[in-house]
């Protein structure tokens, strides 16, 4: 890769961060570590599940007994190779694992096995569509598997640090970017969209609180139009706001050395999540020489393209496709079927409730009044009150006639507080609109009677005519039909 | 390739052994002794020859995705010098 190649992207003028010696452009690249989603380890038969006790899940491969030899776990190739597919990437049918030497007690082997000059994914891109509303292209230079440690505690005791190795063995893709983002909003919708795919294709859970994905970020800062300054690399930041966070800080930092007759200077840098703040952690004289050197416990991996064929023809459909589809299928905006394609759980959500069902008003209860209430209750998703079908049932109340809108979004609320169905609130609080016009048409009669004034009101000024619907509604206790009520009142009030 | 003194140190600090300084010197020598007796391997031409990546001209066995040991903390700690509620217990490693 030369510098031509790498540099490709130019930050937007918006995107560009004032300094007192002129615009600044940020740089960014993204390495993520993303858990493979599998039973076993990757090289033993030790489970992966988390929060278990500490050393149940491992086995004397993960505790490098003498003697112990690893053994790849075909599934975690799979994965490896289906989120390569995910990503438009080159799946090399020969790559190699390598021996990264470091010591650390939560290490057991002294080495990591990894992948260093032969990974399993070459390079690949992926659109990713921005809060500015743009869709940027980040390019991946690869994905390589390799073990994940285990885990030090060092709280537990003053003099002492006690060691789990649960996690020793875990697969993990490395899915490494090129540095064409520009802004750390961009760096936060990245890691969304990979996560997205990621759970889409059921390779990573993506679950950021567990540490199923965590991203090193790559940050430098440079005059537009000049070649790329020196990187930092921010260590394991592990959700979307820390990662748009780490980036603005570290830049800004950046800029103040460089503006200051400083130079920076390439280091290992850490993200304090309480501060917003990145503080160095080693510098690269001190960095590790890992002295890599093809594991000889492990022969080449070569796949058969056949196989690879056969990954690709199970692949499911990808948010992209989704997001097409949803508009196409279904009419919604590119904004909605955005929102309703993004996740996985969303589009499933969605799509139970759209079946059979006017999929924009599907759309709508579903990213503004669902999501509205969820976020003010801090609840996913997953945790939502009413379910699919209920809100599907809600919808169908609308759609009958049996309830208004304004009716529909009081029995939403008494939903999500008490998980009813829609038809057992409507039934029980006698909410049913009133299309018989008999009793609307009394209402009003009753209302003209006694506001013969208004009457004359509304024949000359038109703006009465919302009071006399607003009266009316309010005199049905909300239940009427606006439609009916709206051509009652112009019969009986004699306006156009 | 020749091996220098400072080279010696750093790999035994990589390797995390402890080397007597009397032995740097003749450490040194010895290695620098193995490399050139390895590096007559440069005199045989393998152009065009691609490199050997095993002795064993087999695919890389596989395991499946199942869950087949673990479960027995007790079993993976009996050798640790010392543990403690399931954990291995380790002099501190950070200040």
């Amino acid at each position: 890769m030369t510098e031509a190649n790498l540099d490709v992207r130019s930050a937007r003028k918006d995107q560009l961060v004032p300094g007192a010696t002129g615009d600044w452009e940020i740089i960014v690249g993204l390495e993520v570590h993303a858990q493979v989603a599998s039973n076993a380890k990757l090289f033993s038969g030790a489970s992966t599940a988390f929060g278990a006790e500490p050393n149940a899940n491992v086995s004397l491969v993960d505790a490098a007994m003498p003697g112990m030899l690893p053994v790849i776990n075909r599934r975690c190739v799979e994965q490896a190779v289906r989120t390569g597919l995910g990503l438009n990437a080159k799946i090399n049918t020969w790559s190699r694992f390598d021996r990264k030497n470091y010591f650390y007690p939560d290490l057991p082997q002294g080495y990591q096995i990894s992948q260093y000059k032969d990974p399993i994914v070459g390079e690949g891109e992926i659109p990713v569509e921005t809060d500015d509303g743009e869709t940027i292209t980040v390019r991946i230079e690869r994905i390589h598997l390799e073990q994940d440690a285990g885990k030090s505690i060092h709280d537990l005791s003053p003099t002492e640090t006690f060691v789990d190795l649960n996690r020793a063995g875990v697969a993990l893709m490395e899915i490494v970017s090129r540095p064409d983002i520009r802004s750390g909003k961009e760096a936060s919708a990245y890691l969304t969209k990979l996560r997205a795919i990621v759970r889409a294709l059921g390779t990573c859970d993506g679950n950021m609180d567990e540490g199923s994905m965590r991203a090193d970020v790559n940050v430098s800062v440079r005059k537009p139009g000049t070649p790329f300054g020196t990187r930092c690399e921010i260590k394991n930041v592990n959700s979307m706001r820390f990662v748009a966070q780490a980036v603005d800080y570290e830049a800004r930092r950046q800029i103040a050395v460089l503006e200051d007759g400083g130079v920076i200077k390439q280091e290992t840098r850490l993200f304090n999540a309480t501060t917003g703040e990145t503080r160095a952690l080693r510098s690269k004289e001190d960095a590790p020489d890992y002295r890599y050197f093809p594991d000889p416990d492990l022969l080449p991996l070569e796949l058969d393209p056949k196989w690879i064929e056969e990954i690709r023809a199970t692949l499911p459909e990808l948010p992209d496709a989704k997001r097409t589809r949803f508009m196409g299928a279904y009419g919604l905006s590119a904004y909605d079927a955005g929102v309703s394609a993004g996740d996985l759980e969303t589009a499933v959500f969605f799509e139970t409730v759209a079946q059979g069902r006017d999929a924009k008003l599907a759309a709508n209860w579903l990213t503004q009044e669902l999501f509205g209430a969820l976020n003010k209750r801090e609840l996913a998703l997953a945790d939502s009150p009413v379910s699919a079908a209920q809100l599907g049932g809600l919808i169908d109340l609308i759609a009958s006639g049996d309830i208004n809108g304004k009716i529909a979004k009081d029995v939403f609320a008494r939903m999500l507080d008490s998980g009813e169905d829609a038809a057992v609130i409507v039934e029980r609080e006698g909410l049913r609109q009133v299309t018989d016009t008999g009793a609307i048409e009394k209402a009003i009669d009753d209302l003209i009677a006694a506001n013969p004034d208004k009457v004359a009101e509304a024949k000359e000024k038109p703006k009465m005519f919302g009071w006399w619907v607003g009266q009316t509604m309010k005199a049905t206790g909300g239940k009427a039909n606006p439609a009916v009520v709206n051509d009652l009142l112009k019969q009986k009030l004699g306006v156009a | 390739m020749a091996i220098d003194e400072n080279t010696v140190r750093r790999v035994a600090h990589l390797a995390r052994l402890a080397l007597p300084e009397a032995r740097v010197a003749p450490m040194a020598a010895e290695l620098n002794g193995i490399l050139a007796w390895i590096e007559q391997l440069n005199e045989v031409d393998i152009e065009g020859v691609a490199p050997m990546t095993s002795a064993v001209a087999t695919p890389l066995p596989m395991r499946e995705d199942v869950v087949t040991e673990g479960g027995d903390a007790r079993k993976v700690l009996a050798n640790a010098p010392k543990s403690e509620d399931g954990f291995f217990v380790v002099p501190k490693v950070v200040e």
